[in-house]
């Protein structure tokens, strides 16, 4: 990890998660109520969707039931809302009122060990809901092919990435009235990334647009993933995300240095 | 720290100057703190000894001038520098979300320490800010003393080898205080340098080998806590109580009798080498307090001549 400054990063991010485990552990109860989240999601989708809808066409081109085109979209916008739920409102509070990362600061950790490490446990949470969501998936026989366990990783990449710019927008937060702008991206987001229908719906002027979601491209992997169908196309999926996860945590970074290290 | 048999200074700064914004809160100061040594910042409200303070524990860039501390860059060695020392900020920045026990275990890991060496570390120092029966309480629980001395173990968790705390005793009870001067004294003699900020007077008189007097960001003073006494005040003070609002007007009617008076809100500071024998010219002068008293000099009386202002309001 030496291509991070060195006056800046300690290699302790880890410790930094260790914390967050430790506090955690004493909020396990809503932990595992998270994980009934997705149980509703499915749920309704089955019930409902998937007797008015019938098939759609899936990644390889074929038609899959609905249930199996839009689970795995759930999958993805989940792994986005935790992801911006664990890292704006909890991280402002640290940052402003508890006064915790100055703590940090005085110890050999920097702010990309701040960072890296708050944004790493967000995905970690995230990781273990996604793995949740998936088991359920299984149970409810939603579950196209095992290559469906893949989606694990790639939600977790997509936690990773939204919780990085999750975190450096809370840095900029300076009142929780705030908050409300960042729900005002995040729902489009969650309404329009092909996540209840697929991008041919939209007409040929507007698809641009859809791609620039990175969502989009989260759950554009995910499905590709759950369905076993993989192309070339995956890698500018993945590196969208792995590139707004890039500029988050050097965001973050940097806004925590210029604020708590003057 | 010695090279070529020549004891560095473990912490050398030459013109540092800390600035926010057009405000310039340090204002170009010379500091030399040696092994071993106990160095005190002393002076009034903003008059820029966290700022410093800060700079030191590598938290707050320097904006110019130079600082060299443990013999390392701060701009470039913070993380190594941080290792090996102990910050106490003025301000508890404790864990919230842990207890206790937790606060020193995670701190300490922080510093690299492995789980074991935190656990036993942990023990110790709430043995040393005498909180062993609340380790499992949440810090929130806690009162604003014991939170201050909870702050001051966890400084201490990595063993540094250098020591900066910030208004250590500010908010602790009177036991308390002596407490903590008794654990840094031991500190001191098991070698580590402390570097500590105070507005008691007291405090930096029993703590401090050197110390500076900071005013607007500068430093309008240097030297031991005996030396700065000598060389700013005299040997004994006599103090004048008087109604309030009446001290002025006797102001003129002491003239002379002292090196130097002081007018304070409900007295007259009349500094002389002999005290009593100016208590005997200013009763002839027909001048009669409600009380008085003759005392030796502190630093207090060089505190007050050097900013003009007293440190106890
Ligand atoms: N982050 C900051 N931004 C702007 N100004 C600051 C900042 N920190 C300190 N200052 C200013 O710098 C000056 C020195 O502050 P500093 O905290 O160093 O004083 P101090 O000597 O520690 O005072 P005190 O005895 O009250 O703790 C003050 O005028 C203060 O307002
Ligand atoms: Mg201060």
């Amino acid at each position: 990890m030496r291509v991070l400054p060195p006056g800046l990063y300690a290699g302790q991010a880890n410790k930094v998660i260790e914390r967050s485990a430790l506090v955690t552990r004493r909020h396990w109860v809503i932990v595992l109520s998270g994980l009934l989240e997705p149980v509703f999601y499915l749920l309704a989708i089955q019930v409902g969707f998937g007797v008015l809808v019938g098939t759609v066409i899936g990644p390889a081109g074929e038609p899959i039931p609905y249930e199996q085109f839009v689970a795995p979209a759930l999958l993805g916008a989940a792994a986005m809302n935790g992801a911006i739920f664990e890292t704006t409102y909890p991280i402002y509070f640290k940052l402003r009122f508890n006064k915790l990362y100055d703590a940090m600061l005085a110890t050999p950790l920097g702010p990309y060990d701040v960072a890296i490490g708050e944004i790493g446990w967000a995905t970690v949470r995230g990781s273990f809901y996604s793995l949740g969501f998936v088991a359920v998936m299984a149970a409810m026989g939603v579950l196209p092919s095992t290559w469906a366990l893949l989606m694990v990783p790639v939600a977790a990449l997509i936690a990773f990435a939204f919780a990085s710019v999750g975190m450096a927008l809370a840095t900029y937060i300076q009142s929780p009235t705030q908050f409300d702008y960042i729900s005002l991206v995040a729902i489009p987001l969650f309404l329009f990334s092909t996540t209840f229908y697929p991008l041919s719906v939209y007409p040929a002027e507007l698809q641009w647009a859809v791609q620039l979601s990175p969502l989009y491209h989260g759950i554009e992997l995910l499905r590709q993933c759950a369905h076993g169908v993989f192309d070339w196309a995956m890698f500018g999926h993945v590196a969208v995300l792995v590139g707004l996860a890039a500029v988050g945590v050097i965001a973050t970074s940097r806004r925590i240095g210029a604020m708590l290290l003057r | 720290m010695t090279e070529g048999g020549v004891s560095q200074p473990l912490v050398s700064g030459k013109a540092l100057v800390k600035r926010f914004g057009d405000f310039e809160a340090v204002r170009g100061i010379d500091i030399e703190v040696n092994q071993g040594e106990a160095f005190g910042f002393l002076g009034p409200n903003g008059a820029g000894k966290s700022s410093t303070m800060r700079m030191i524990a590598c938290v707050s860039p320097r904006s110019d001038g130079d600082l060299r501390v443990l013999g390392m860059d701060p701009d470039i060695d913070g993380p190594r520098i941080r290792a090996r020392i102990g910050v106490c900020p003025q301000q508890d920045n404790l864990d919230t979300e842990l207890t206790v026990r937790e606060n020193l275990q995670v701190y300490g890991r922080f510093f690299g320490l492995s789980r074991a060496q935190v656990r036993e570390k942990a023990v110790e120092l709430m043995e040393f800010a005498q909180l062993s029966d609340r380790a499992n309480a949440e810090v929130e629980s806690l009162s604003g003393g014991m939170k201050r001395r909870l702050t001051i173990a966890r400084s201490l968790v990595n063993d540094p080898e250098l020591l900066l705390l910030d208004e250590p005793t500010t908010g602790l009870d009177p036991q308390a205080r002596h407490l903590l001067w008794d654990r840094l004294f031991r500190l001191k003699q098991r070698g580590v340098t402390l570097i500590i900020t105070t507005h008691y007077m007291d405090e930096a008189e029993q703590l401090c080998d050197r110390l500076v007097v900071m005013d607007g960001g500068r430093i309008v003073a240097e030297g031991s806590p005996s030396a700065l006494i000598s060389r700013y005040s005299s040997r004994e003070v006599l103090e004048l109580r008087f109604a309030p609002g009446e001290q002025a007007g006797h102001e003129a009617k002491v003239e002379g009798l002292a090196e130097r008076v002081e007018v304070l809100p409900d007295r007259l500071l009349l500094y002389t080498a002999n005290g009593e024998a100016a208590l005997e010219q200013v009763t002839a002068r027909g001048v009669r307090p409600v009380s008085s008293l003759v005392r030796r000099s502190t630093l207090e009386d060089v505190f007050l001549r050097l900013t003009g202002r007293t440190l106890v309001d």
